[in-house]
């Protein structure tokens, strides 16, 4: 689960991390008190989207007095953010987050992720801040340092000197360092965070080091000790389909292309899609509904398909393993007639009493195609909905 | 022969009495499992179905012989299930379970590497030696005894590569889910270190899957060290970056863990590609024939 940038700050405070002080604005008008309440001096607006590259698109504006934080705040919401990350329809700013000034002397990257290779934490720095660190890593990585902190040894003060030697920080400003990172490494570890980037971190021009902007993922396996996180999600943020696909239990993602797939199992879900492409077509989502899937959950994986209205036809592929077929194709026949289907659907299963299922499909008097394997089943769908 | 599992293994279910743990306990005793015992705090004394069951993994080691434990205990107690089966001495553990924090992983595997237990997944179908022994969630019948081993990341693909193969006549030593975390107990290059030795496997099938570079890893090792022909497919050539794809280790980010490049490495490292899931079992079939 992601979360805002004012979000993640207020969570780093707990553990001690330095940041700004600032206020969550709505409106222009409440953006322009929060200047004031911040002095009614130098002020950042910057608007809180789940997106990188903020800056970039004109989502992070200056603005010297209460009353530009008011005409800052009211361009930037209700804009369409368009950043790498968003996609062409970009996100609609609802909420920008009003922050202090400061007085940046030096700019850097850190981030805390977990290490799958080496199950541990690896602590990524770059001198230069405020930059796609992607872009660093791909052109130039010799300028990037991980550092591995293992669990058995836990974070130590050796691992931050070799930060600090690795991004010129003399004695004095690795004193300050110190703390910062440690408060971080804690952080990270007690909100089962599964992603924590400080892009930049900042040296002021008092030598103090503070964050400037903050993004955070929590691992949603994590979500049910993590409460005050959870309370923190932002459901404007996450698609509709997706939100209801949660509550029934389904992983389901929408994407560009317009044949549904309904799959029990991530793997083969993932299979799925890419066979789809290999037989000239484009698939609209990836859904997996489980390794045993129900007629309960072919029904809501069916709704959730069709909601989608780019959706011309639909493959089901369903490898009935430990499910009898002709369970699945009693749920596939219940779900298609009780949403009225009207598109082309292909079906294969494969499993346990495979032949009574292709039966009852082929006798239900609905327009579903039998497939016997998966190459059939996604050359069929797409000449039928090339076709329709 | 075979690997990890064979009719001499002796299992214990840790949540046998969840409705998961009771169905697939009956499942894996149906298919000729030897599941000696089941683990539930609370219940000692007492019985499932004939099998006697333990408040505490050492009780049940101690009365059984178990040399084997697979776990079907919800996220939040999984990790604490783990640890208890390797304090208490069992040589393999399979665990079922998925959705355990990663943060809880970390702590597993750093108890795990101080001690001799293999842990195969989290968040896996199991293993299994056909005609001999299941541990796990895969349906038994759609397995033959055979010489060529399956190693994947993900359960249903696996299915498919099962019944593909035995569709074409050919047979499995072994299979082994390693699971779709993005850490686990086992992974890929201990699966084929293993197939590798085992005189009877002939061929292994390895599956991956989008995210993280195990797939890389094991790629680099099949270069240098791996004796037998290896059929590859990675899982998620279409998926888009920055999004989970079910599995918890199955993102792409920051670039890296696509399926273009684990794609590569295999071609690198001399495996047999297919670009279509459609095609592993054919794919093997050709290469078996062609030796």
């Amino acid at each position: 689960m992601n979360l805002h940038e004012y979000q993640s700050k207020l969570l780093l405070q707990q553990f001690g991390v330095p940041t700004l002080k600032g206020y969550l604005a709505h409106s222009p008008r409440s953006a322009q008190k929060a200047c004031q309440n911040l002095g009614g001096g130098i002020c950042v607006v910057k608007a809180q989207v789940h997106a990188g590259g903020r800056g970039k698109a004109g989502g992070v504006k200056l603005a010297r007095d209460p009353q530009e934080a008011y005409d800052v705040a009211g361009k930037i919401l209700g804009m369409k953010l368009v950043t790498p990350q968003t996609g062409a329809q970009g996100k609609l700013v609802r909420k920008v987050w009003v922050e202090e000034g400061a007085k940046i002397q030096r700019e850097f990257y850190l981030s805390l992720i977990v290490d799958r290779a080496n199950a541990g934490v690896a602590i990524v720095v770059c001198a230069e801040g405020g930059m796609e660190i992607e872009e660093i890593a791909h052109n130039s990585p010799e300028k990037i340092l991980s550092v591995l902190v293992k669990p058995e040894s836990g974070l130590q003060d050796f691992h931050i000197r070799r930060i600090a030697a690795f991004l010129k920080i003399g004695n004095e400003g690795r004193g300050k360092l110190l703390p910062v990172v440690r408060s971080l490494y804690r952080a990270f570890l007690s909100l089962d965070c599964s992603m924590l980037e400080i892009n930049p971190l900042i040296e002021t021009g008092d030598g103090q080091f503070v964050c400037l902007d903050a993004k955070m993922a929590i691992d949603d396996n994590a979500l049910f000790r993590q409460k005050e996180a959870f309370a923190m999600s932002d459901l404007d943020e996450i698609d509709e389909r997706e939100l209801r696909a949660g509550e029934v239990g389904i992983n389901y993602v929408a994407l560009d292309g317009n044949i549904g797939c309904m799959v029990n199992g991530a793997g083969l879900a993932m299979a799925t899609m890419d066979i789809i492409q290999e037989a000239g077509g484009m698939p609209a989502n990836f859904l997996d509904v489980g390794g045993g899937a129900t007629k309960e959950q072919v029904t809501e994986g069916f709704k959730l398909i069709l909601q989608d209205k780019n959706v011309r036809g639909v493959f089901v592929n369903i490898f009935g393993g430990i499910m009898r077929c002709d369970v699945i194709a009693e749920g596939i026949i219940a779900a298609a007639k009780e949403l009225n289907v009207s598109v082309p659907v292909v079906v294969r299963l494969q499993g346990t009493n495979v032949e009574i299922g292709k039966k009852l499909l082929a006798e239900s008097g609905l327009k579903l195609t039998p497939a016997d394997d998966m190459d059939e089943g996604a050359k069929k769908i797409v000449s039928a909905v090339k076709g329709a | 022969m075979a690997i990890l599992v064979d009719k001499n293994t002796r299992v214990l279910t840790q949540g046998i009495t969840g409705k998961t743990g009771m169905f697939h306990t009956r499942g894996c005793r149906d298919y000729g499992t030897q599941m000696v015992g089941g683990v539930t705090p609370g219940k000692g004394g007492q019985e499932f179905e004939g099998i006697p069951l333990f408040d505490t993994v050492r009780d049940a080691v101690e009365k059984t012989g178990a040399n084997a434990s697979v776990i079907y205990v919800p996220p939040p107690f999984a990790a604490d299930a783990i640890i208890e089966a390797a304090d208490a001495g069992v040589p393999l553990v399979v665990c079922i379970t998925e959705g355990i924090p990663v943060r809880d992983m970390l702590s597993v595997k750093s108890y795990l590497d101080t001690c001799d237990t293999r842990l195969i997944g989290p968040n896996c179908p199991g293993v299994i030696t056909p005609g001999e022994c299941k541990i796990g969630i895969m349906p038994g019948h759609i397995h033959k005894r055979g010489n060529v081993g399956v190693v994947s990341r993900s359960g249903t693909l696996t299915y498919e590569a099962v019944g593909q193969l035995s569709k074409e006549g050919i047979g499995q030593s072994s299979c082994v889910g390693i699971g779709g975390d993005p850490l686990n107990g086992t992974n890929f290059i201990d699966c084929l270190k293993m197939f590798n030795d085992d005189a009877e496997t002939n061929l292994v099938v390895m599956i991956g899957e989008i995210g993280g570079t195990a797939e890389e890893e094991a790629c680099e090792w099949i270069k240098s060290y791996m004796k037998k022909p290896v059929v590859g497919f990675i899982a998620g050539a279409t998926a888009p970056p920055g999004r989970r794809m079910g599995h918890a280790g199955a993102i792409i980010s920051g670039g890296s863990g696509t399926a273009a490049a684990k794609f590569a490495a295999m071609e690198r490292a001399g495996v047999h590609v297919v670009k279509s899931p459609a095609v592993m079992g054919r794919k093997a079939v050709e290469v078996l024939k062609g030796k």
